[in-house]
């Protein structure tokens, strides 16, 4: 029974459209909030870089456990 | 037709687990993975010493002469550049690059996050920036390997981070008060010892984030690489090329990118860390 690439494919397609999902959301917010006040744009992409990298780790820590299911 | 023929998807299943069962990618672990020697392909290959010391595996492996490699470069560069001082205070070249890069890191890293007494994080952060950033950008280089690609060293990384943040956070609040500090003020004596669980759990859990974050950051990049220019070895054809060389290099700009950002971000949770344990009144 060879389901461990299949459980690693499936996963990693899930996390992906859960971490797509939520740095696209976090991108819209930011360009609408950049449009309403231009000054503030520095700081809105700082933080936005910051919370696209942190959304970013939690999906690698799915993928992590997702590569090791595949080297199994 | 094809499409009506009842069996297609058995079939084409049979073929691909055939062909996945004959082709060999051990080679995309290889090249991501520590080893004992180091490959440089059509010269040869350099075999490293192998150590034992009290019982441990202390043998010197592709990253740690990699990490050897970051560190002489960073200490000739700040050698030179803080030598280049003496001469003018108005730095140029390589000196000015570097200038801008401290100043960088003193005044969007450790000032809006630590707040007072910054100045005393300062080499740490600094250390930590310019080491991750050595390392990453060692391991695009031709021949290259990343030594933040290991688990290990992240980890090692994460520990002395986890020291600085509760080391300081128990000297400006004694070791106690730390303790105390952890707490939200204002909460009914009944919650006290399960939010006291919760929060010293969130203590270890931050660093164990930033490991793995870096830890993954740097070699899903490379294994997504390897997988890219390997399409053309496993398909056998010489069509795939254009297309497989355009989406690597497309990647590959990416892992730039990302060499620099998980430097930044590494230093940047760091030093949000240690503002929360130093000034624990927020």
């Amino acid at each position: 029974m060879e389901f461990a690439y299949l459980a690693a494919g499936f996963g990693a397609a899930l996390t992906v459209i859960g971490g797509a999902f939520g740095i696209g959301k976090l991108a819209s917010s930011a360009m609408e909030a950049s449009g309403r006040q231009p000054e503030a744009a520095g700081d809105i992409r700082t933080s936005m870089i910051i919370a696209a990298a942190l959304i970013e780790g939690i999906s690698l820590f799915a993928l992590v456990i997702c590569i090791l299911l595949a080297l199994k | 037709m094809w499409f009506s023929d009842p069996n297609i998807v058995t079939d084409t299943a049979k073929v691909v687990h055939e062909t996945a069962k004959k082709t060999d990618t051990s080679w995309i672990m290889h090249h991501v993975l520590d080893s004992r020697e180091i490959d440089l392909t059509p010269f040869g290959v350099i075999h490293l010493p192998q150590l034992h010391l009290f019982g441990m595996d202390v043998s010197i492996t592709k990253h740690v002469v990699f990490m050897w490699i970051a560190a002489i470069v960073l200490i000739v560069t700040f050698i030179k550049v803080s030598k280049s001082y003496k001469k003018s205070l108005i730095p140029k070249g390589a000196t000015n690059l570097t200038e801008t890069m401290i100043m960088f890191v003193r005044d969007e890293i450790a000032k809006p996050n630590i707040g007072k007494g910054f100045e005393k994080f300062l080499p740490f952060l600094l250390t930590v920036f310019f080491f991750i950033l050595t390392c990453n950008f060692l391991g695009l280089l031709p021949y290259g390997s990343t030594a933040t690609g290991n688990i290990s060293v992240t980890a090692t990384l994460a520990i002395i981070s986890f020291i600085v943040i509760q080391g300081g956070g128990m000297m400006k609040n004694g070791v106690f008060g730390y303790f105390k500090g952890l707490l939200p003020h204002g909460l009914p004596t009944w919650l006290i010892p399960i939010m006291f669980i919760v929060e010293l759990l969130g203590l270890f859990t931050k660093p164990f984030a930033l490991a793995i974050r870096l830890f993954a950051n740097m070699t899903a990049g490379h294994i997504v690489i390897l997988a890219l220019l390997g399409l053309i070895f496993i398909l056998h054809t010489y069509v795939v090329i254009p297309v497989s060389i355009a989406f690597a290099l497309f990647i590959f700009l990416l892992e730039v990118l990302v060499a620099l950002l998980q430097a930044y971000i590494f230093t940047m949770l760091s030093s949000l860390f240690i503002g929360m344990a130093y000034h624990q009144e927020h």
